[in-house]
């Protein structure tokens, strides 16, 4: 970690704030130890006296004031209150009915969505992106950076949940002994029917990334399939068995990768389209598996990230870590 | 075919209403799920299978199946027999 290209002493390295920095970055030395004057909190303790009171009062104001068989104001008020609900919401499904009433009826060829990039799409679609099933040429090629930018999404929220719900593993949380506790352990049953059902519902998901552009589906769809398989396969046979396969580095290692795949096949394209260089990438003939340029790579990177994903969510949701 | 649509589009707001009123937080949930499974079959008769196939697994599995592992954790989803046997589980492990 010290390679310098000049050497200098031990201590005067030590003075420097690259030093101090590293060391309240490891964590080995806190800055505000020894030089912030620190107090104790004290525990808040209330007297019996005032306990007393508050409780009184507090009886007082609810004899007085939520006695809803006396207190005609209350009655009254709650009788208008649900009255002033029912109307508002009635008064809101008009406004929108009404606002409904006025856009444009479905699938009217005289629409104003239906404008020339519609049309562009529908007729040079096949030729310019090599696509058979249009929209997964739309939002791979045409609107891949809209694509990408919802990848992202999805790793933000992964990263979010993981602040949010991870368990200091230094700190020695006793929950994750009792993780299984309320499961069915080994349910044979469910087991049998994981052993029978996870294998075709993986490959139906790498069936769907890969056959994207061919069909119906596409990496998001397709990887959360295979997310929802890996969800399955965990609920039968515990943690042990898929940490020998997918734990957090994995996950990591793995939308890392795929982000940047996106990010690296993108910028290609972007950059010679916007330079009027003829992509070196070919077409293909339309309809194999191998064709479309770009596409099928996209898919599957979406795919990889959307699987890690759902998966990631499911494990945060029931223990906070790998 | 037509009729069909109407029907499912009225299961829809009968789904989307009773996920409201319902007083079970499962049963909630159970319906919400019957709701994105009615969306996809919508879907499909709108004729764009991508987004069904999205819809049925996103909506209708993996979003269920997080709003469960929440109930759970909150302790939400006890049942009224079973309520004493986990109360004392807890006890256990703490």
């Amino acid at each position: 970690m010290r390679a310098m290209s000049r050497k200098i002493p031990e201590e005067a390295y030590q003075k420097t704030l690259s030093y101090r920095l590293r060391q309240w970055l490891d964590g080995t030395r806190d800055p505000f130890l020894d030089t912030v004057e620190m107090k104790q909190q004290k525990a808040f303790r209330e007297d019996q006296k005032t306990v007393r009171k508050r409780k009184e009062e507090k009886k007082k104001l609810f004899e007085k004031i939520y006695d809803v068989e006396n207190n005609a104001e209350l009655r009254v008020f709650r009788k208008l209150y649900q009255t002033f609900c029912v109307l508002f919401c009635i008064f809101l499904v008009i406004m929108l009915l009404i606002a409904v009433s006025y856009l444009p009826s479905f699938g009217n060829p005289q629409n104003p969505v239906n404008n020339e990039v519609a049309e562009r799409y529908i007729e040079k679609g096949l030729q310019e992106t090599g696509a058979v099933n249009i929209v997964t040429g739309m939002i791979l090629d045409y609107r891949a950076f809209d694509t990408l930018g919802e990848s992202h999404v999805l790793f933000i929220a992964t990263c979010t949940v993981l602040i949010l719900l991870r368990k200091d593993k230094k700190k020695g949380d006793k929950e994750e002994i009792s993780d299984r506790v309320h499961e069915p352990k080994n349910d044979v049953i469910l087991q049998t029917a994981a052993r029978i059902l996870v294998p075709p519902i993986i490959i139906f998901g790498i069936y769907v990334i890969l056959g994207g552009h061919l069909g119906p589906g596409g990496g998001f769809s397709g990887g959360a399939i295979i997310g929802a398989g890996l969800i399955l396969y965990l609920n039968a046979f515990g943690f042990k068995k898929t940490e020998r396969f997918f734990t957090e580095k994995t996950y990591k290692r793995l939308s890392v990768c795929a982000l940047g795949c996106y990010c690296l096949a993108k910028s290609y394209s972007f950059y010679t389209g916007a330079n009027h260089i003829e992509s070196v990438i070919p077409l293909g003939t339309p309809g194999a598996i191998l064709s479309s340029g770009l596409i099928l790579i996209l898919n599957i990177c979406v795919g990889v990230v959307v699987a890690g994903t759902m998966y990631t969510f499911y494990v945060m949701f029931r223990k906070g870590g790998y | 075919m037509q009729i069909f649509t109407y029907i499912l589009l009225g299961f829809l707001v009968v789904c989307a209403i009773s996920v409201s009123l319902s007083k079970n937080l499962l049963n909630s949930i159970l319906i919400f799920m019957s709701y994105s499974l009615i969306v996809s079959i919508i879907w499909i008769l709108l004729e764009s299978p991508d987004l069904a196939i999205t819809e049925a697994a996103v909506g209708a599995g993996i979003t269920t199946v997080l709003f469960f592992i929440t109930l759970k954790k909150i302790h939400a989803m006890v049942d009224s027999d079973q309520e004493k046997g986990d109360e004392s589980d807890e006890q256990k492990n703490s």
